[in-house]
């Protein structure tokens, strides 16, 4: 049946950050879709030039208060790689452990408080019957097992105080990390809980479209060099020449293709790209749920998360087993540089690439953030769906619910992207 | 129940991220607050009858402070979380910039009609309370919200 359709939303729910929709249907075929980020820009590109080098990390921190950790150890990175700083094997397992720890917080967040009211039919978890409400309840305690795991790691779960160049200020204490180790072991059971929870989930939209990841051997989430799901291996220096900025006028964020492509990047192109670097007793306990992957149903990207939520939880364990021992860090020398950071954001790869001059000073920063390069195929995910919806008759209220349902399922992290959604039908 | 809104300007939202990760020990928050405005949690588009608003994030563009006096107007009391809201920083750091750094970005802000100063909530309208931190110090908020249940009990 043909159509006209206008729909706005604006501010999409139980997503980081603020993105807006504009849709215009007409004869059931969309003629006119913006799906824009509208958090306020904050010019950090900017704020950052003439900044010493060394405090990059604590700034950019602030660019994403969900995944300040991914921007932090990014930002370390690429600072470390300008000044030509060798950290330590130890400070490199520490860092892959804070990662995990924000792995652990941020997909909890968003699998137990974003998504499950989705697979339950509700509108927020504040709806949730006693018996739902058991499920967030065991979110909140895998949460939490994260959150103890980022203090004791980073100092605090938002906004990290002890990771910087060169190395950390603090390592576990044999107590600390027992008590951890006996949390996470304690919670596990309920990570398998919620990967066969979203196994078990009919939700599908099909896409035709590549996947990118940061390549690695241990699935940790500090990347070397960057694989699409071509096989085609990209070094990180070679980033900017091929994959290209998009101007989007109306968003307050830019977009992303690769040579001249859309692509996605985050937690389904991590499984399909590498599942078989995933830890061993993730690999064994999760083997039946594993054979999803290679998928194509961008609403396996929960089910991918809830794998990594695994994966994040028996690496920590294992890190956590090894000796630790307090090193000195290692002082970095202010120079003139040129540095890239690679890491996988929960929501995907983030890549930094930093001057500095000859004071230490940052010259120029570029910052590519992982909701930017989804973007544009959330938008022509949004597109397809709407164009189906429409022709199955479904309500506008219908239509409005799958949308956001769709842009959940991405995950999107819009402070990020402005550095995303009211929906407006126009 | 305390009537919430919970209202994120500019910044990283980073507070509301620390909000949800006190949720993990403070789970009776959920039975006793009514959450009538909090995007993070539910589909949010009403914020009138609010008892208390708590504002996360700066002032930046002209629709921001007409949001904010609309808020104002419809809660009993306004709580700023975070130095974005306190002090406007660090989501603010245009205003140090130099004159070139300042032209580079004027087209932005001319596109998105942003204010010629990024502006703290008090400056706009009147403040009730402040938690300071970025991200806000978890105690003084915990501290803070327990005395409004107190308050509107």
């Amino acid at each position: 049946m043909h159509r006209d359709l206008d729909i706005t939303i604006d501010g999409v729910s139980r997503i980081e950050g603020h993105a807006s929709l504009e849709l215009k249907v007409k004869q059931g075929v969309v003629e006119d879709l913006k799906l824009s980020v509208s958090e306020d820009k904050r010019f950090y590109t900017q704020a950052v030039r003439g900044k010493n080098a060394l405090n990059l990390p604590n700034i950019t921190s602030r660019i994403c208060g969900t995944c300040s950790y991914a921007h932090l150890l990014c930002a370390i990175e690429s600072v470390e790689n300008a000044l030509n700083v060798q950290p330590s094997e130890q400070t490199v397992i520490l860092r892959k452990l804070a990662a995990y720890s924000m792995i652990i917080r941020d997909h909890a967040m968003h699998l137990y408080l974003f998504s499950l009211p989705d697979a339950f039919g509700k509108e927020s978890v504040l709806e949730f019957s006693e018996e739902e409400m058991k499920w967030v309840n065991e979110g909140f305690r895998v949460k939490k097992a994260g959150n103890t795991l980022s203090t004791m790691i980073g100092g605090r779960a938002v906004h990290p105080t002890s990771l910087a160049v060169g190395g950390v200020a603090s390592i576990p204490k044999k107590e600390d990390s027992a008590r951890i180790i006996h949390d996470l072991k304690e919670v596990r059971p309920l990570v398998l809980k919620i990967i066969e929870f979203f196994y078990n989930s009919q939700f599908s939209l099909k896409q035709n479209t590549r996947y990118v990841s940061s390549m690695n051997d241990d699935f940790s989430y500090l990347g070397s060099s960057i694989i699409d799901s071509d096989g085609e291996v990209i070094q990180k220096s070679g980033f900017m020449d091929h994959f290209f900025r998009v101007v989007i006028p109306y968003s307050e964020a830019v977009g992303y293709e690769l040579e001249g492509k859309d692509y996605v990047v985050g937690a389904l192109s991590r499984m399909n790209l590498k599942k078989k670097s995933l830890h061993r007793d993730t690999l064994k306990d999760a083997a039946s749920f594993l054979s999803v992957f290679p998928s194509n149903n961008i609403f396996h990207n929960n089910l991918a998360q809830a794998i990594e939520l695994l994966h994040a939880v028996d690496s920590s364990i294992e890190i956590l087993q090894m000796d630790f021992r307090l090193e000195e860090r290692v002082e970095p020398v202010l120079k003139e540089g040129e540095g890239i950071g690679v890491v996988e954001a929960p929501r995907g790869l983030l890549y930094y690439h930093v001057k500095t001059g000859a004071d230490g000073l940052i010259k120029d920063a570029n910052l590519v953030i992982p909701t930017s390069q989804n973007q544009i195929r959330m938008q022509m995910d949004i597109k397809q769906l709407v164009e189906k919806l429409i022709s199955e008759d479904k309500e506008k209220g219908v239509v409005e619910m799958e949308i956001e349902k769709l842009i959940r399922a991405y995950d999107p992290c819009m402070s990020c992207a402005t550095h995303f959604l009211n929906v407006k039908w126009i | 129940m305390l009537k919430v809104g919970i209202f994120s300007f500019a910044g990283c939202e980073g507070c509301v991220v620390e909000f949800v990760e006190l949720l993990n020990d403070h789970q009776d928050w959920l039975k006793k607050i009514d959450f009538k405005y909090a995007k993070i949690l539910k589909k949010s588009e009403d914020f009138t009858g609010l008892d208390v608003a708590f504002i996360e994030g700066a002032i930046v563009s002209e629709a921001d402070v007409e949001r904010i006096k609309k808020i104002r107007d419809s809660c009993k009391k306004l709580v700023c979380i975070g130095t974005c809201a306190t002090m406007g920083q660090p989501a603010g750091q245009r205003n140090f910039f130099n004159d070139d750094l300042k032209k580079e970005v004027q087209f932005l802000v001319d596109r998105f009609h942003q204010l010629p100063k990024v502006l703290s909530v008090k400056e706009v309208v009147k403040v009730d309370a402040e938690v300071q931190g970025c991200p806000m110090n978890d105690d003084a908020f915990v501290k803070v919200l327990n005395g409004l249940l107190e308050e509107f009990k």
